[in-house]
Formats: structure tokens, C-alpha cells, sequence
């Protein structure tokens, strides 16, 4: 693609929108001169006018899809004959299946802890810490960079040679220079599924820092001083203070790095492809989306699954704006 | 005057120092890497590189082409090194069992009687009597210490040869309309949730709110048959760039009218009721007010959704084909991790290449980066 084409090519897409709508508004406005007292009508076409190519999209790819995916997950693989049950029946007699339930049992277990914790370990530590921001710029960073390009970092820290060679990666060469055995993590059994989760943890623990510092910055300075002058520990203060007014804050980071966890896929399509047992849902449901021209009904079952696990934090969501609604009004 | 030394402040300053090498390291050695020759990165770590260290090399004499008569005596003089990259030979050797027999400047002598001096700077003497016969020169070994040396050639050799060029273009022209399209279209959509009443509002943000958690793969099995379906219906290729903008659409729909809707419904609400006053219709307030006040609301979405599409993999592997013409940079480098598994000089060089984008944003515009996280979770 040359330069002017991808000029072209972007320009065209942007400006479809804006003259639709300019277009389309204009066309009204200039109706409506001729026709005087028609306020009302005038601002239910506009509202349709506004609302018309978002509401397409959501029904087109979020709404319609989820049913359709639902229905499909009862049907064989092209999406013609119902099944009934047996593509789940299929699910659970599956051993890679199971393998990445369990996988992502773990993952929703490990990963969104550990990066709380650390996101609000370091959260404290920068706030009081002449150069924290710098800190918080470099642990946050890793948070704009793609889950490919991080799984190619973290590949190149895993790298292995053989006993007699030198070892290029770093978690090798430490190993080695502590006088022990070089290893070749990623195809470890059950413990490779922890070093892909530390590349998760090494991402989202910026998400939770940023959070938490702006959170923190809410916390009021008497009630702090207050407890330092009754003579409260650091650690005290942090455990009886902080935590207890960050509650909500933990709770909705915690449900953001689940959501993320839930769908991680990225990471171990680029480092493993589901080998030595780190497959998860998400990886398993893109190869049965294309394996064999594809299986539409176990993708669905797969991606349902995935679904289930998000019913909850669905749920909770809705419950939550209800309230706030409430509260406003 | 009293120094008070705070312990409990040296050990949070030094838990904090340990947390930020932690984090960088990964990062910092990626970066190094991509600038090593790619022998050097092959046999070394990226942390030697930042010192001088000893390496031992292999290397090999001109042959007998290049030999000089010189007062009854055969010579090929040379350098050892390719080009000048400020190493120094410490000691040579000329079989591989010995490496280090002679010191600098020392003379050895061949089995052929021949003799060879090899000096400091690479320079080399081969001297005999007789005339030299082999075509190949013969192989040297040496111990050398190398300084610190970097070089672009694999940015040239990634860039141009493995396409990654082309790559980053696509994603170009992939991420801005991707990014721009949910941007004006959502903007319209969260104005009339906020400020215009019709029937079903309540509900349509409902739904809003529960479609901010599914999962996009819930998607991609219907999504792809639509355009497999399109695509045969009109015999247009299925796979194609609006396809992937119209995705990407759809699937940040929900976080960007979430977020406007967040920010535009604390707009003041008299500002509003004076433009209705003075007659303005929907479009002009919405167009001469609200978009002018929006701005910092819409530049941390665009940072969000922009970094989002450029770091997506999934949505690109699935709409997108793997031809040089329309594979974007993450799936790009997903093949080269396996087609080039082993040629780290590559594979660093295309992973940072990836990353200079959301590198460069994050760090101009961190800020507005920043609030748009904020808002779209304490709020959500």
C-alpha cells in the first residue's frame, strides 16, 4: 500500500460518517423551515438521526451475535442440524477442554490478585516518594504495549541453550550463575502456566497502580494525621485506613483484570499455542474456529463458556449503575 | 542541625527501586538487543553489550591470491576484523585446541614452516618461503575484547526484507478509522442518552452497561459468517479493511459511548437550556457546545480505543488476511515468533518496531491516558 492510498483508504472511511451526519442534519434543518410548529417531530428524527448507526452496529456485532452464538453452540459445525446438548457433552469429555478450564481457573486466581496487591503496594510507595511519579511511569508502561510484542520480551527473558552454551536468557543466566541447571521454562508442566501468568501480572499491575494512586489522592490528609499522631504504624495505618476506603476501588479493579483474564488469548497464542498443557478457553475456542474449515457449534460452546464467567460481573454492573441511577435522581 | 534518618523512608524508597528495575529490565533488554549485531546477540547476553568484554572469534587469512613477492619471501597481509568496530586482539591462536598459544605481536609458526604475526588491531603477516597454494586462507583464532557497539542494520534488515514496513502501514491505516469511526458515531449516540428523551433510553443504556463485559469472542463466530456470507452475496473478497474497522466498531462501542455518556452527562446543564432558549436545534448544541467542551473527554478515548486496535491481535487475525498487503504488525510478529523462533536480532527489532507507537503516545500524552483509565473503571 503506498502512502497516498493509506491516506485515501482512511480518509474515505472517517468521512463517510461525518457527511452522513452533516448530511443528514442539514436535510432536516432545511425540511423543517418550510414546515413551522413540527418541534416535536423535528427532534424524534433527530434523535433517530443520532442514534441510528451506533444502535446498527451494537445490534449487528454485540447483541445479534450473542444470541446467534448461543443457538449455534446447539447445532453441528456448519450451524445446520441441532445437537442438543452433545457439543457440550463434547466439552466436557474433552481433555484439552478441561485442561483449560482448570488453566483458567488459575489464571482468574492468580493473575488479578497478585496485580492488586502489587498495584497497590506500589501505589502507597509512590505516593510518598519525591521521585514516584517516575516509578509509576516505567511500571505503568508496559501497559500500552501490545500483549504480542510483551509475549516477545518475556520469550527472549525465557530463552534457553543448552548446559554447555551461553545462556542469552536472563532467568537462565541467573539460574546458571547461581550454579544451577538452565531450564526450558515454557515447557514445564503446569509451572510454565505461571510464567506466562507473570507476563498478565506484569501488565496489568500498571492498571492497577494508576487507579489506585488517583483513588488514594481521595483518602483525607486529617483522618492520616490524625492516626499518626495517636501514634498508628505505617503498616497500621495502611491496614486499618487505607484498605478499608479503597474497598470499592479493589473490588472494581479486581473485576476489570478478570474480564481481561477471561479473554486472554494473546498471550499464549504467541508463546505456547496451548502446548505443554497452558491451554486456556480463549486459545481453544480460535483453534476450533479454523481447525478442519472450522466447527462453529464447539467454537460457540467454548465461547459461551467464556460468557458464564462474565455473568456475574454482568450482573453486578447493572445492579451498581441501578443504584447510582437511584441516587442521582 | 539534626539529621534524622528516616528508616522506614530508605526502605520504601529502596522496595520501590527494586519494584521499577523489576519492570524495566524486560523492557530495557528488548531495546538494547535490537540495536546488537545479530552474531553477537546469538552468543551473548544483551548485558554484556554495555561493557567491554573478551570474546573469542573465528576468523580467516586471505588466500592465495592476495599474496605479495617481497625480497625472496611470500606475504598476505590483511585485517582480521570486516570493519573497524574499535575491538582489540588480546592472544591468537591456530588450532582450535589451542586458542590462546601466542600473545600479540608473537610470531607462530605454521606446520608449513610459514610464519604469522597478528597485531593488536587486527592486522595480520603471513610470511614463508615458499609460494602459498591454498585458495582459502587459513583460519585464525583469537581472543578479543570488544567494547559496547551498536548498530541499526537490523532495523534496515527488518523494515525492508521481513515486510515489516508494509505491516506498520496497515495497522496505520487499520487503527486510525477504527479509532475515528466509534469516536463521531458514539459521540452522536451518547449526546441523545444524556441530553434528548425518547422512549427505551433507560433500557438502551442498560444494555450499554452489560455489553461493556462480552467477551468479543461471543462475536467472531456470527461477525465471520456475515462477512464470509457479504463477501459471496456481492463477490467482494470477505476479508477486507472496513470489515475490520466496522469489528473494531462494534467491539469498542460500548467503553466509548459508556465514557462520553460518563462525561458529558456532568456537563453543566444551563449551558444547554440557554442554547435551546435562543432556538438551536440538537445538531447545534451538540456540534458548537458539546464537541468544544468534549475535547479532553474525546482525546483520552481516542488514546484508549487507538492503543486498544493498535495492540489488538485477535480481531486482526480473524477479519484480516495474511497477505503482505493487509497482515498487521501484531500477527506479523506472532508468525515471525514462529517462522523465525530462533533469530532473536529480528524478533526484538520487530517486537520494539510494534511498540514505538503506543510507546511514543504513551509518553506524550500519558496524562490524558491516564484519565481515561480512571474514569472508565472508578466510575464503571
Amino acid at each position: 500500500m503506498s502512502f497516498f492510498s493509506l491516506i485515501s483508504t482512511i480518509l474515505v472511511g472517517v468521512l463517510f460518517f461525518i457527511i452522513y451526519f452533516g448530511l443528514s442534519n442539514f436535510i432536516l434543518d432545511f425540511i423543517c423551515r418550510f414546515k413551522k410548529n413540527s418541534i416535536a417531530l423535528e427532534n424524534s428524527v433527530r434523535a433517530i438521526i443520532f442514534i441510528f448507526p451506533a444502535f446498527l452496529v451494537l445490534f449487528i456485532f454485540i447483541l445479534y451475535p450473542v444470541f446467534e452464538t448461543v443457538r449455534l453452540s446447539f447445532y453441528d459445525k456448519f450451524g445446520r442440524e441441532f445437537l442438543g446438548w452433545n457439543n457440550y457433552l463434547w466439552a466436557i469429555n474433552d481433555p484439552n477442554f478441561r485442561r483449560s478450564i482448570l488453566n483458567n481457573l488459575g489464571w482468574l486466581l492468580i493473575v488479578p490478585t497478585l496485580s492488586t496487591f502489587f498495584g497497590l503496594v506500589i501505589a502507597n510507595l509512590t505516593d510518598r516518594i519525591w521521585w514516584g511519579t517516575i516509578a509509576k511511569s516505567i511500571i505503568f508502561m508496559p501497559m500500552a504495549i501490545s500483549f504480542v510484542g510483551a509475549g516477545v520480551i518475556w520469550k527472549f527473558i525465557y530463552d534457553y541453550r543448552g548446559t554447555d552454551d551461553h545462556q542469552i536468557g536472563l532467568l537462565n543466566a541467573i539460574v546458571v550463575s547461581l550454579g544451577m541447571e538452565p531450564q526450558a521454562w515454557l515447557t514445564i508442566s503446569i509451572w510454565n502456566n505461571l510464567f506466562l501468568m507473570a507476563i498478565m501480572i506484569w501488565i496489568q499491575t500498571g492498571l492497577a497502580l494508576v487507579i489506585f494512586s488517583a483513588a488514594l489522592r481521595g483518602i483525607p490528609n486529617e483522618t492520616l494525621e490524625a492516626a499518626r499522631i495517636d501514634g498508628a504504624s505505617e503498616f497500621r495505618i495502611f491496614w486499618s485506613i487505607i484498605i478499608p476506603f479503597l474497598e470499592r476501588t479493589i473490588l472494581v479493579i479486581w473485576t476489570i483484570i478478570t474480564i481481561l483474564v477471561l479473554r486472554v488469548f494473546d498471550i499464549i497464542y504467541a508463546m505456547t499455542n496451548g502446548e505443554w498443557q497452558t491451554e486456556v478457553l480463549a486459545n481453544l475456542m480460535y483453534d476450533w474456529m479454523f481447525r478442519g474449515g472450522g466447527d462453529s457449534g464447539r467454537g460457540s460452546v467454548l465461547a459461551c463458556c467464556i460468557m458464564i464467567g462474565v455473568i456475574p460481573i454482568l450482573f453486578w454492573n447493572l445492579y451498581r449503575h441501578r443504584q447510582e441511577q437511584k441516587y442521582e435522581n | 542541625m539534626k539529621i534524622k534518618i528516616n528508616f522506614s523512608s530508605i526502605l520504601s524508597q529502596l522496595l520501590l527501586l527494586f519494584f521499577v528495575i523489576l519492570w524495566i529490565t524486560p523492557t530495557f533488554g528488548l531495546f538494547i538487543s535490537s540495536f546488537r549485531d545479530k552474531d553477537q546477540l546469538a552468543i551473548s547476553g544483551w548485558w554484556t553489550s554495555l561493557v567491554t568484554t573478551e570474546v573469542n572469534e573465528i576468523h580467516r587469512t586471505k588466500g592465495k591470491k592476495d599474496q605479495v613477492e617481497d625480497e625472496g619471501f611470500y606475504i598476505i597481509k590483511g585485517n582480521l576484523f570486516k570493519k573497524d568496530e574499535g575491538k582489540k586482539v588480546l592472544s591468537y591462536g591456530v588450532t582450535s585446541k589451542n586458542i590462546n598459544a601466542y600473545k600479540v605481536g608473537e610470531v607462530a609458526i605454521l606446520k608449513d614452516k610459514s610464519e604469522i604475526t597478528v597485531f593488536e588491531n587486527g592486522n595480520y603477516q603471513l610470511k614463508s618461503k615458499s609460494e602459498f597454494k591454498k585458495k582459502k586462507g587459513r583460519r585464525i583464532f583469537i581472543t578479543a575484547t570488544s567494547p559496547p557497539s551498536f548498530t541499526l542494520d537490523n532495523y534496515k534488515e527488518v523494515l525492508f526484507k521481513e515486510g515489516l514496513g508494509q505491516a506498520f502501514l496497515n495497522t496505520i491505516a487499520v487503527a486510525l478509522p477504527a479509532t475515528l469511526i466509534p469516536l463521531i458515531i458514539c459521540s452522536f449516540f451518547s449526546y441523545s442518552l444524556t441530553w434528548m428523551n425518547f422512549f427505551g433510553r433507560d433500557l438502551l443504556l442498560a444494555t450499554i452497561i452489560a455489553s461493556l463485559v462480552v467477551p468479543l469472542q461471543m462475536s467472531l463466530i456470527p461477525i465471520l459468517t456475515i462477512y464470509n456470507d457479504l463477501g459471496a452475496l456481492f463477490n467482494v473478497e470477505a476479508k477486507s479493511f472496513p470489515g475490520v474497522w466496522m469489528a473494531h466498531t462494534g467491539f469498542g462501542l460500548a467503553s466509548t459511548t459508556f465514557l462520553l455518556w460518563n462525561f458529558m452527562k456532568s456537563l453543566p446543564n444551563e449551558m444547554l437550556e440557554a442554547a435551546k432558549v435562543d432556538g438551536a436545534s440538537h445538531y447545534d448544541t451538540f456540534v458548537r457546545i458539546v464537541i468544544p467542551l468534549s475535547i479532553p473527554a474525546f482525546a483520552s478515548i481516542f488514546i484508549l480505543q487507538f492503543l486498544w486496535v493498535w495492540n489488538d491481535l485477535l480481531v486482526g487475525l480473524v477479519f484480516l488476511d495474511k497477505h503482505p498487503s493487509e497482515i498487521i504488525l501484531t500477527a506479523k510478529l506472532k508468525e515471525l515468533l514462529g517462522s523465525r523462533g530462533e533469530n532473536w536480532e529480528i524478533l526484538t527489532t520487530g517486537a520494539f518496531i510494534s511498540m514505538t507507537v503506543p510507546l511514543f503516545i504513551f509518553f506524550s500524552l500519558q496524562r490524558f491516558f491516564i484519565r481515561g483509565l480512571v474514569a472508565g473503571s472508578v466510575k464503571g
